[in-house]
């Protein structure tokens, strides 16, 4: 680019349509099908029959001939999928309103009550959101053990609001210092007490904060690998992720199509969800970085 | 104010001791934490803690341990493997974070453009972050598969190769590949965060350096880069710390393979305390990494402070 051609930018509407499709649509086109193309193969490579997968010379890969719902009937039927996908739908259920019930209460007494020392609480909440699950899960393994929660539900969702909480509470606390001041205290000189002030002011004016914490705290622990991997040993009581990729391969076989069938139907869910709360979960992961 | 005016008015009108108290805002105040504090405590600081002595003992699963004190330390210093994974470790987290924070800052800069359909395509950007990693590893798996992978196809018709490429088989091929596909899932997160920094900063700034005649990398240089920069050190530590502690890509598309050439600290320490059954040795191996956690964090937070103080704030 000239530098006579940088002076017109910052009046971007006069320039050119194709140097704008160089400059901008191009590159911009370019990394969208580098970021989409792995969803087009996991979805393409579910529906394709056997026959065509491992035949480059017969079938263009690009493309399916004859398309099959084979895979995802072999998943569902042979394996233990829906149970998987039961759990994950449980665990993650209940680990998100665990977090959120105890962030909310966390993040008002930090941010409002200001109790003594709350500053340093909620300094300390946000170093426990920087401690990796990598270097949590082994004494978490034993502890699980210990306490006879291994190989069940119930291990996972005490043990998934240890990163879903401090981020939670990080959130809701820009949230609800954004709600003005005299609000509460008009609702305290005419007599409520603090749980109705929480329940009935606060709450409701920071319902975004809550759907936004909410939202990526599911998604969060949809995800969850490693403890999942760690903590569950039987088949019927794994989640997608943990299922898929210790039951779907037996040996040196792999069962491709299943595995992205498999894959395929794990992410739906939380693509669903996520494309109806685009602009909640945006702020939920902007909010957390910008403090 | 009108809390202390509320507080004396209970004192006068109630004074059972219970009403006073949840009048008390150190007393209210510990009660709203009790959930919080006590998942936090059971089972996120007293790991961290346990963590801490499971590396300095023998455990093994099943077993109890002794105290070796720094017995775990000392044989992974001689343990060639373990460097491998402290050198793949530094290797996957720089080259993989320098990509990411190049492509999503041009990727931010690019949807920072008047674009049709902005919000559709900032929503499609952030898939890769969204679907479950595991759940696109695989399919980074089945892309890089030795017999059936599409680039090597690709390139074969395109006449550019002449054999299918063994993306997995092969040390240096191996540690390539897996760098792109968390790439690939990292840069959604950069690309988003770093825009919603970009839309923070005024156009008025933009616009007062349009009339002193700024070049367009000038402006990007003197406007962009300083506005951005606390904003870039956060984004950046967050997704550091997220990759130098990544375990699912590695565990799904290479168990560490070829020959240890892929192991990860976190991936060899899984190894070690859960495949192998010895807990403490793989502890050991994961407190190995809190200094690289410590320093990242440190590092960003006095880049932090300078550059607020640069930019003439107190806090």
């Amino acid at each position: 680019m000239s530098t006579a051609d940088d002076q017109t930018v910052g009046m971007s509407y006069l320039e050119s349509l194709p140097r704008r499709f160089l400059r901008v649509y191009l590159p911009l086109g370019l990394i969208m099908v580098f970021l989409l193309f792995p969803f087009y193969w996991m979805a393409i490579a579910t529906f394709k029959p056997d026959a065509e997968m491992y035949d480059y010379e017969k079938y263009n890969p690009f493309w399916i001939v004859h398309p099959t719902l084979e895979h995802i009937k072999k998943l569902f039927i042979e394996t233990d999928y829906p149970q998987w996908m039961w759990n994950t739908v449980i665990v993650s259920v209940s680990s998100t309103c665990i977090s959120l019930f105890a962030s909310v209460c966390a993040a008002y007494a930090i941010e409002r009550l200001r109790y003594k020392g709350s500053r340093y609480v909620g300094l300390a909440i946000f170093l426990g959101y920087l401690v990796p699950p990598s270097i949590l899960f082994i004494p978490l393994a034993t502890i699980v053990f210990q306490v006879g929660l291994f190989d069940g539900n119930l291990a996972l969702i005490l043990t998934y609001p240890t990163f879903l909480i401090p981020f939670c509470t990080w959130l809701l606390m820009g949230y609800f210092r954004t709600i003005p001041y005299e609000l509460e205290e008009c609702a305290l000189i005419d007599g409520a007490t603090r749980l109705q002030i929480l329940t009935k002011i606060t709450l409701p004016l920071s319902l975004p904060g809550v759907i936004s914490a909410g939202i990526f705290a599911f998604t969060l622990s949809w995800n969850e690998f490693i403890y999942a991997l760690t903590f569950i040993s039987s088949s019927e009581n794994k989640t997608i992720p943990v299922g898929a990729i210790t039951e779907l391969v037996n040996g040196d076989v792999y069962h491709w199509g299943a595995l992205m069938a498999a894959a395929l139907t794990g992410s739906v869910p939380v693509v669903i969800l996520y494309s109806f709360f685009v602009e909640y979960y945006v702020s939920a992961m902007t909010g957390a970085v910008k403090e | 104010m009108a809390v202390m005016a509320e507080h004396g008015v209970a004192q006068v009108k109630r004074s059972s001791l219970w009403t006073r108290a949840f009048e008390s805002r150190n007393f209210l105040g510990a009660m709203f934490m009790v959930p919080a504090i006590a998942i936090l405590v059971l089972f996120l600081a007293y790991p961290l803690a346990l963590g801490l002595w499971l590396g300095m003992t023998d455990t093994k699963i099943g077993g109890v341990g002794r105290f070796i004190g720094f017995g775990n330390f000392v044989s992974l210093a001689k343990d060639s493997v373990f460097w491998l994974s402290v050198f793949n470790t530094i290797f996957y987290t720089v080259a993989a974070s320098i990509v990411k924070f190049a492509i999503g800052l041009y990727l931010a800069l690019l949807l920072n453009e008047r674009l049709p359909f902005k919000s559709i395509v900032r929503a499609i950007v952030l898939l890769p972050f969204v679907v479950p990693t595991v759940l696109s590893a695989i399919a980074f798996w089945w892309i890089y598969d030795s017999q059936f992978s599409i680039i090597s196809w690709v390139l074969i018709k395109a006449g550019l190769i002449t054999h299918y490429i063994d993306f997995l088989g092969d040390p240096w091929n191996a540690r390539w590949s897996v760098v792109v596909a968390n790439i690939w899932r990292g840069v959604p997160f950069v690309a988003i965060t770093l825009l919603a920094g970009l839309q923070t900063i005024s156009p008025s700034l933009y616009e007062a350096a349009n009339l002193d005649g700024a070049t367009n990398l000038q402006r990007f240089r003197h406007i962009t880069l300083p506005m951005l920069s606390p904003i870039i050190a956060v984004v950046m530590t967050f997704s550091v710390l997220m990759t130098f502690t990544d375990f699912q890509l590695i565990y799904t598309i290479t168990r560490g393979g070829p020959i240890n050439a892929t192991h990860l600290m976190a991936t060899l320490s899984f190894q070690r305390a859960i495949t192998g059954g010895n807990l403490g040795e793989g502890a050991a191996i994961s407190n190995a990494m809190i200094p690289f956690l410590v320093a990242a964090i440190l590092l960003s937070f006095f880049g932090l402070q300078r550059s607020r103080w640069q930019q003439g704030g107190r806090d």
